[in-house]
């Protein structure tokens, strides 16, 4: 607290360059970032998924992005500097003349020098991605990219200067609304499918949103977000009265998706749904224990191993048992390794721990790859042809089935994970979060504590690992990764440390988009870098942050 | 009423002795001050008693019952509470989530609430400061609620570690004037303090802490008046 006192007062201290100067670095270091994104092939993978449908692919709307912001930022600075409105709109137009001029740069150089033995992506597929209409490799392309940056640069300026605190924000939110619309065309036109009339096919072309199906939506959500503050509604984040109507709105949501979406949404909801089970579970060890799991993919095996074994047709096979017979085996497995491994591990502390649980995931993953026990767990070869589970005579088999499935043991979880948050046991394990010395000069056991965490944690995890295996009908080696266990951590920290519903938001946003944008292959991951970074430094606490949380980031 | 024996304790931190064979007694329902320099091993002392700190030898005893094997939570139970040095509240959580998570080991409800209530009145100011963050309030207010926070335990011996460190005047009078009012109560007190002239003052016995070793004890007025502790913990002249 005190400590922020005197950062904050640092940076009031701290000499800011004068504004053109800070134009021209913002401008020269979002054309670097501009080029950059083109050159790694970025651009030109992005450039097939439509925003608005014909007018801008997400490629373009990503580099328009770069010179607003750039505008946006040196006008800001201008601003407080004290430069009239009309200067830091020049100085604006000029950060993005800088980033056009980078990327005309860059077409002149992939046109004349060849640079293509060097930088594979500086093709002529780029070049001509980058003409919007005018000829490869032409002045007249030149120009475009010049005056195109200078008048984005220009716009993100007036944006930050002319235009007033409330439309502005009306804007931005306008512009993320349709950008989000149109870069998850896949799930909102399944859902607009099942209206009649059409509908769904005069919102949405074949790649994104059209264009006057955009403009409306921008001008309903800017109308909506201004006619909402004048009418002196404060906003629902500060009111905490989101809390509410949001979560009915995510559980409606939540609960009809897949049935009017179509299959591949449902298989999204559904890896969601799993992912959500898994945080949950680390959520109860790292969230409200603090104690740092990097090994938790390790239950999650021990649960889809014994569903495997236990529900296989295969040669593996030990038991041809329902589903729900083999649930409840996992889970209680997965609890017990839990209490086998975290009685050495426990021990430790902090950094410790999570060097410990990092080998106990890896372990793990290599036993069930090992040739040694091959016999038993099939290797690399994995176990196959795991039966899907029966309900009423009915075999779950369509993904919508699987989402309910893992939905409804979701639902569980959540409901375990908050009544043990709020017993006894949920405020021993904030105390020894807080501070294990004090913790235990109150009468609380650590280790028993922790212990219990652990060990609930992996039973969580366990449900999550045999849902997988039915999902999937077969489980390998390869599915039980480093990967996992930080994907889980990253769900937790961008959703909110401690909190539930983080979770689901967390899981939804790292798991679920990722997913739907999977033809951007490898460059959906340099978005997921991105938003984490941005995430860090926009909202610390995570997405829906627990109560806790909130109430320590308001007093700071 | 309990009676706290310590008997020729020994906690070394790798090769070094902190605390060398020191042995004590906390009469039952009396406050025993420690007085001592910085780095004497005050902190040790406690720590060992309250089992945050294991111990190379010696014995522990309350009641004649050796707690010396206990670990620290089991301890809590047995009767120990402590106030560390430096308060250690749980920052993020507020005044009255502190003093609740103090009666972990305890069942009985309905106490617990009076108990609550006890502590407000022997702390007004807390009344106030009931729903703010532990982390926010003054230092005087986390020493209150530190406190407090041993109080809910209900315990027979409370280890208080320099209670009034950092605190103004008032507050100093106001702290070591609710540490008699628990001792009234029949709580056995183990005070450790920098501040020796009002740690003695209000002390029934006392024991001087050098290098790890007890080097003097008696009661608070004689210690008061021993020429050894006035030119070393009072600043006057011998
Ligand atoms: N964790 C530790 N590791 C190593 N040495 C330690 C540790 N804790 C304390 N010591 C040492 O043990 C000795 C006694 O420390 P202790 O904290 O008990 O002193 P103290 O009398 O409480 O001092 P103060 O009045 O400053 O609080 C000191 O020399 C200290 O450096
Ligand atoms: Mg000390």
């Amino acid at each position: 607290m005190s400590f922020n006192v005197v950062t904050s007062s640092f940076r009031v201290v701290r000499r800011e360059r004068e504004a053109g100067a800070e134009a021209l670095r913002i401008g020269l270091i979002a054309g670097v970032a501009a080029v950059l994104f083109c050159l790694i092939g970025a651009y030109v993978a992005l450039d097939k998924r439509d925003v608005v449908e014909g007018v801008a692919s997400f490629a373009a709307v990503a580099l328009a992005a770069i010179a607003l912001v750039a505008g946006y930022t040196s006008a800001a600075t201008a601003n407080r500097q004290g430069r009239t409105p009309r200067r830091a709109v020049l100085l604006a137009g000029g950060a993005g003349l800088a980033v056009g001029a980078c990327l005309a740069l860059m077409v002149l150089a992939t046109t004349n020098l060849g640079i293509r033995t060097i930088l594979v992506a500086a093709s002529p597929a780029l070049v001509r991605a980058l003409t919007f209409g005018t000829t490869a490799g032409s002045s007249g392309q030149i120009f475009l990219l010049l005056a195109a940056g200078f008048g984005l640069g220009a716009i993100g300026g007036a944006l930050a200067t002319l235009v007033p605190e409330r439309l502005r924000r009306a804007i931005i939110r306008g512009v993320f609304v349709v950008i989000f619309a149109g870069l998850f065309r896949d799930v909102f036109f399944s859902i607009a499918s099942n209206l009649p009339g059409g509908v769904d096919r005069m919102i949405y072309g074949s790649a994104g949103i059209r264009l006057w199906p955009a403009i409306l939506l921008f001008a309903a959500v800017v109308a909506w977000t201004i006619l909402r503050a004048a009418a002196g509604k404060p906003s629902a984040a500060r009111t905490g009265g989101r809390s509410k109507l949001s979560i009915v709105l995510l559980v409606a949501t939540v609960l009809v998706l897949p049935l009017i979406t179509s299959d591949f949404v449902a298989q999204v909801a559904m890896l969601v749904a799993l992912y959500m089970l898994m945080g949950m579970g680390l959520n109860i060890e790292l969230g409200l224990a603090g104690l740092v799991d990097l090994g938790f993919v390790a239950f999650f095996a021990v649960g889809a191993y014994t569903v495997a074994l236990l529900c296989s047709n295969g040669p593996l096979a030990i038991a041809d048992v329902s589903f729900w017979v083999a649930l409840p085996v996992a889970i209680v497995l997965a609890a017990v390794s839990g209490l086998v491994f975290g009685l050495p591990v426990l021990r430790v502390r902090g950094d410790y721990l999570a060097m410990a649980t990092l080998g106990l995931g890896e372990i793990v993953r290599v036993l069930v790859l090992s040739d040694a026990l091959a016999p038993v767990l099939g290797g690399s070869q994995g176990i196959i042809e795991i039966d899907r589970p029966v309900l009423a005579g009915i075999s779950l088999n369509t993904p919508a089935e699987l989402y309910y499935l893992a939905l409804i043991l979701a639902g569980a979880v959540a409901f375990i994970s908050w009544r043990l948050q709020h017993a006894r046991i949920g405020r021993a394990w904030l105390a020894i979060r807080e501070d294990e010395d004090v913790a235990q000069a109150l009468g609380i056991d650590p280790v028993a504590s922790k212990l219990v965490a652990y060990s609930v944690g992996a039973a969580f995890a366990g449900a999550a690992g045999a849902v997988f295996a039915v999902l999937v009908g077969s489980v390998f080696p390869h599915s039980f990764q480093l990967l996992v266990s930080i994907n889980v951590l990253a769900i937790l920290v961008i959703g909110g440390l401690g909190s539930l519903p983080g979770v689901l938001v967390g899981a939804m946003v790292l798991i679920g988009l990722p997913e739907l944008l999977r033809e951007f292959g490898e460059f959906r991951y340099l978005f997921y870098g991105v938003a984490l970074v941005a995430m860090m430094h926009i909202r610390p606490e995570g997405l829906w942050p627990a109560e806790s949380t909130k109430r320590e980031m308001a007093d700071a | 009423m309990r009676t706290l024996d310590v008997r020729d304790l020994t906690v070394a931190y790798g090769a070094i002795s902190a605390v060398r064979s020191a042995s004590f007694t906390a009469a039952a329902g009396k406050i025993t001050a420690v007085v001592g320099a910085n780095g004497a091993g005050k902190t040790t002392v406690l720590n060992a008693i309250s089992g945050l700190r294991d111990v190379r030898a010696g014995r522990i005893d309350m009641d004649g019952q050796d707690i010396g094997a206990l670990p620290p939570h089991e301890r809590v139970r047995a009767g120990i509470a402590q106030v560390p040095e430096g308060r250690r509240l749980f920052g993020r959580m507020t005044v009255a989530e502190n003093l609740e998570i103090g009666a972990f080991v305890r069942q009985d409800r309905a106490k617990v609430r009076q108990d609550i209530e006890r502590i407000l009145v022997l702390f007004p100011r807390l009344k106030e400061r009931y729903r703010q963050l532990a982390g926010t309030l003054s230092g005087g207010e986390q020493q209150m609620v530190a406190m407090g926070r041993a109080m809910m335990a209900d315990p027979s011996v409370l280890l208080l570690d320099e209670p009034t460190m950092g605190l103004a005047p008032q507050i100093v009078d106001l702290v070591l004037e609710a540490v008699q009012a628990i001792n009234a109560q029949g709580v056995t007190v183990l005070l450790v303090e920098q501040n020796a002239y009002r740690a003695l003052e209000i002390a029934d016995q006392a024991f001087v802490l050098e290098t790890g070793e007890v080097t003097l004890s008696g009661s608070g007025e004689e210690l008061l008046s021993h020429p050894r502790v006035r030119s070393a913990y009072l600043g006057h002249d011998a």
